[in-house]
């Protein structure tokens, strides 16, 4: 498998505590795939060791084909942080033009993801006067120049209106449609109906994983709340 | 090496101080107000004003530079802005040009208000030409900028930051000549001070306020110093961290 994510027996340790024990997963090209779990199960470190920018263990971790890291893949990821890394000392549009000039992309391009997110009309307000919804939409925006063909999103709908969140769903989905990956993490549970596949993670393991239907099905349930306790009171 | 990344971020980072008008006229008002303290505070002894203001013309770009960076940077790496880019495709190399880009352009800027100042209706009198003065500000600048981009690396927070201003560079202005002579120095004190990069700049501003002998020798030191210090500056730029 060249494209999507492969994860081998990762294991993470931060200040002498095991975040991940040990680690198997793999994630298909062209799908929406979920990593939900409650805060504290190790979503953002698994991100951070598919990005590249968290030191690991134990393990391997190929990316599109290469090693997590990989100078390869510097234009191939959008990254998406959950403090929204961006400088909030500048507007919109020079945010998104610096990360443009980095990635060497257009200034189409940068209006182009602008549209994508619905921050056109405030492109020239400092990125500092923005609401919290709309500074994530912003660092969403700069994560998806370039079109790359991996997305790694930790928790990009926390704190959206509902209107908005249904938007940026489609949004995936579109760019899902067109190929690319994406991996998403939350810890709202009822966001797993909009994923093709779903890794379930408690305290750094994965509990269960496969499509949101086959999960209820195999917990006798409608809520996904509900196939995760089913799930922690088995183990 | 891409030309259009490094001017890149230092367009970023000259637009992040544009938005910030209040600490552009503090690097430039600030040193002016200092200058014109100092020529009342010593109007019955013009020599020692013309010592230590020409000295001070030097050293303010450093002191303000350093405490700038140290602040920005651990910005960047505590906002998580830092991580972001580096897993974009530019090199640490370039983010540390690019810094250097913008600070050197900003230095200039403080470089030419302030030794107009100091030159025109303070009075200073200098035997080397304005122009040296400041390519000389210029260099301590970035100096500054070298040193406050590797300190912040062992700053968690922003306080602590702006402590390592008395603690790293305070000792090396009461070592570099400044104040006393360095030859008036224990022996200790002077050879601790030949290793210090602000002695060199110091002397380099004597050197051209006094119009006497060669700068190439302090340049030379300075740029060594410069360049260790950038370099030691890439290294704590983590791409990958625990």
């Amino acid at each position: 498998m060249q494209d999507g994510v492969s994860i081998c027996d990762l294991k993470i340790i931060r200040d002498g505590k095991t975040i991940i024990p040990n680690l198997t997963m793999q994630i298909e090209p062209g799908m929406i795939v979920g990593l939900l779990g409650p805060s504290g199960s190790g979503k953002t470190t698994i991100l951070r060791s598919i990005v590249g920018v968290q030191a690991i263990a134990a393990g391997t971790i190929t990316v599109l084909g290469y090693p997590a890291g990989s100078k390869e893949l510097r234009t191939r990821i959008g990254y998406f942080t959950q403090s929204a890394s961006i400088y909030t000392d500048l507007t919109c549009i020079e945010n998104l033009r610096y990360f443009a000039q980095i990635l060497g992309q257009s200034e189409i391009s940068v209006q182009e993801v602008l549209e994508l997110v619905d921050l056109t009309k405030n492109q020239k307000q400092l990125a500092s006067s923005l609401s919290g919804g709309e500074r994530a939409r912003l660092a969403l925006a700069t994560a998806l120049l370039g079109k790359p063909e991996l997305l790694i999103l930790d928790e990009p709908t926390v704190g959206l209106d509902p209107v908005l969140r249904r938007d940026l769903w489609n949004l995936f989905h579109r760019l899902a449609d067109q190929g690319k990956t994406l991996l998403i993490s939350s810890h709202v549970m009822d966001e797993a109906d909009r994923c093709d596949s779903l890794f379930l993670l408690r305290e750094g393991c994965a509990l269960a994983s496969g499509t949101p239907v086959d999960l209820k099905a195999s917990a006798n349930t409608e809520e996904m709340d509900e196939v995760f306790i089913s799930l922690v009171e088995k183990t | 090496m891409s030309i259009r990344r490094i001017w890149g971020t230092a367009r970023r980072i000259l637009s992040q101080l544009r938005h910030d008008p209040r600490t552009i006229a503090l690097m430039i008002l600030a040193p002016c107000l200092l200058m014109t303290i100092l020529k009342y505070v010593y109007q019955n002894q013009g020599q020692v004003f013309q010592h230590v203001a020409g000295s001070l013309l030097g050293v303010f770009p450093m002191l303000v530079m350093f405490l700038i960076t140290s602040v920005g940077t651990l910005r960047e790496r505590s906002s998580g802005t830092l991580e972001r880019l580096l897993i974009l495709p530019i090199t640490k190399l370039e983010f540390i040009l690019g810094y250097a880009t913008a600070f050197g352009i900003a230095a200039f800027i403080q470089a030419v208000v302030v030794s107009s100042v100091a030159l025109g209706p303070l009075g200073l009198k200098i035997s080397g030409s304005q122009l040296m003065l400041i390519v000389v500000a210029i260099i301590d600048a970035l100096l500054g900028m070298a040193i406050g981009i590797f300190v912040s690396s062992f700053a968690k927070t922003e306080f602590q930051a702006v402590q390592f201003l008395p603690a790293i560079l305070f000792p090396q202005l009461l070592l570099s000549g400044l104040l006393a002579p360095r030859s008036s120095m224990p022996s200790i004190l002077r050879v601790i001070s030949d290793y210090l990069p602000l002695t060199y700049a110091v002397d380099a501003t004597e050197k051209v306020i006094v119009g006497r002998g060669t700068l190439t020798h302090d340049f030379v030191l300075l740029a060594i110093f410069l360049l260790a210090l950038l370099g030691a500056g890439a290294l704590t730029l983590k791409r990958q961290t625990n």
